[in-house]
């Protein structure tokens, strides 16, 4: 054996690879993925190049063909780096504000300015929509007639087409005076308060007998029993509902956004879109809002580590 | 006469269940005196669990009476006349060790001065000083039910009762803590109520010993310990310990032949 051989692998070296194995894997999906869209993107749109192509009378090769059905101006699906395109030129290609006789105000080319449109009545309805879940899961724990009467309810909420119901929530809330984020982020609460219901009520029962026992031999009351055991209890519940929760609530808004014709907002990006056939500015929307979703799950993903590391849940 | 601290009388306990009714107790009728250490050991189904729930105000009789220092079990707990140890620790895993055994003090509202101190105090009662910050899972099995005792002692009652404390640990760390609690009875002199279905962990720890037996749950013979207070571990070796022992072996076997 030579000596350069005997000589253990550098620690870099040893980190990259495992770096490596780690993100191969991924690669290999997403390319797969991008692949699958490709071949899909030239199958759907070659239709309407050669129909153009007729139209105009000229012959054009198979190479040509496939430059086209990569370069439509409205493609029926859009190819991968169209959308990354759209992507780039609505976000870093254009200013979020925008000069206007003399005063700047939002730029509705920018894609960053509808997610932000969008993104502040989630959060607001995410907000109410945990806060609604969390009373209502500590009122059926504690009260018999609660926990025979609201979950009943609270399913059923959830079996309404939300499509339906939004543009009557919207033209009622309209008709008393509310609008912008208040009736979105209403919409975006009574899609995300669900599963907090449910994961709460669950967490808050997940104490065992002997927990509760040991409080009793104390004579503790019910609110020491909630907050000193069902509470912390319930802590990784809570998170695993919360991120169904604000995935809810990002659905909530732009379904709310959709019927109602909102000017600005994933949900108007939408719209617009299909209005004017810019399926282009459709996927591109989409992928924001995915992008938003995936930051928002990411973010309470972080913040439930750190919690349970705190709380020594972590282990 | 000493004064019994714990007084149970013809105490029945009838459970309803999907099969029909339980009768778990029948006509128990004992008197625990006061720095007693009393063992309840018998077969499972006997009742004695049962039986330290219902001391302890966790189940209601459905006939007799039980007093507990004079009083009924439910005043005597809002009383704090005792500290209660589970079989399993019990330690809540998101609270440090000292924050664990400062829960009872933060419901019976101590100061923060004062729990502090009887913190201190009883972690190093149990033996378990420096590991206050420690969360329970970084601790043995045994040292998490010595955190648990120790939440016991905190507000200081002075009934300790145990339903089978050691009963999940290994026998090597059982004798250890068997041997610890018993230092631990001596300087606190607390009235001990321990529930266990161990022969020898009965005999070595107990001042009385209740033997029961099942179907339905009642007490066959108390048989009243002439070991000596101070008892080292190999006290088990002597020819009293030995009798102590069969008499109850034989107790819990007279038991038993009541099914066959």
């Amino acid at each position: 054996m030579s000596a350069v051989e005997a000589q253990p692998p550098c620690a870099l070296c040893m980190a990259m690879r495992r770096i490596t194995m780690a993100i191969l894997p991924v690669l290999v999906v997403v390319g797969v993925i991008v692949a699958i869209w490709y071949a899909a993107a030239y199958g759907m749109n070659r239709v309407s190049t050669l129909d153009t192509a007729e139209r105009r009378g000229i012959e054009i090769s198979a190479a040509e063909v496939f430059a086209d059905t990569m370069a439509q101006e409205r493609p029926r699906l859009p190819a991968p780096h169209q959308v990354v395109t759209e992507l780039w030129n609505t976000t870093a290609g254009e200013p979020i504000l925008r000069e206007r006789r003399g005063e700047y105000q939002p730029n509705p080319r920018s894609l960053f300015f509808h997610a932000y449109q969008t993104l502040a009545p989630t959060l607001l309805g995410f907000v109410i929509g945990t806060l609604a879940g969390l009373i209502l899961a500590i009122g059926i724990v504690h009260n018999r007639a609660m926990d025979m009467s609201v979950m009943p309810w609270a399913i059923a909420s959830q079996t309404i087409p939300i499509l339906a119901i939004a543009p009557i929530v919207i033209v009622v809330l309209n008709a008393i005076g509310l609008t912008g984020v208040v009736p979105k982020s209403l919409i975006s609460a009574y899609l995300s308060f669900f599963p907090v219901v449910v994961g709460m009520v669950k967490g808050l029962r997940s104490p065992g007998a002997m927990d509760l026992d040991l409080l009793r031999t104390y004579s503790a009351s019910r609110s020491e029993t909630l907050f000193k055991l069902r509470l912390p209890a319930s802590i990784p519940f809570l998170f695993a509902s919360l991120k169904v929760a604000i995935a809810a609530a990002l659905v909530g808004t732009i379904v709310a956004e959709l019927p109602t014709g909102a000017r600005f907002g994933l949900g108007a990006r939408l719209l617009t879109g299909s209005y004017y056939g810019q399926t282009i500015q459709i996927w591109s929307a989409l992928f924001m809002a995915a992008i938003c979703a995936a930051c928002l799950v990411a973010l309470l993903g972080l913040i439930e580590r750190t919690t349970l590391r705190r709380m020594g849940l972590d282990r | 006469m000493p004064e019994a601290v714990i007084s149970a009388d013809a105490l029945d306990l009838t459970f309803q269940t999907n099969d029909g009714p339980v009768q778990a107790l029948s006509d128990v009728s004992l008197d625990i005196n006061k720095g007693d250490f009393v063992s309840f050991i018998g077969p499972s189904g006997c009742g004695k669990t049962t039986f330290l729930r219902v001391i302890a105000a966790l189940e209601q009789p459905t006939g007799g009476q039980v007093t507990v220092n004079g009083m009924t079990p439910d005043e005597a707990r809002r009383a704090r006349a005792y500290g209660y140890v589970f079989q399993a620790a019990g330690l809540y895993p998101w609270r440090t060790i000292e924050k664990n055994i400062k829960l009872p003090l933060e419901i019976m509202g101590f100061s923060r001065a004062e729990q502090e101190k009887r913190v201190n105090n009883v972690l190093q009662l149990v033996d378990l000083e420096g590991f206050g910050k420690k969360f329970p899972w970084q601790l043995s099995g045994g040292m998490q039910q010595r955190a648990s005792i120790a939440r016991a002692l905190a507000f200081d009652a002075d009934i300790l009762l145990m339903d089978e404390p050691f009963g999940a640990l290994d026998e090597i760390v059982r004798d250890r803590l068997n041997e610890e609690l018993l230092k631990l009875w001596a300087r606190t002199e607390k009235t001990i109520g321990f529930v266990t279905h161990s022969i020898p962990e009965a005999v070595y720890l107990s001042t009385k010993i209740v033997v029961m037996s099942p179907r339905p749950g009642r007490i066959t013979d108390v048989i009243e310990s002439d070991l000596p207070r101070e008892r080292p571990l190999d006290i088990r070796d002597t020819p009293e310990f030995l009798a102590l022992a069969h008499r109850v072996r034989e107790g819990l076997r007279e038991g038993h032949a009541y099914d066959e």
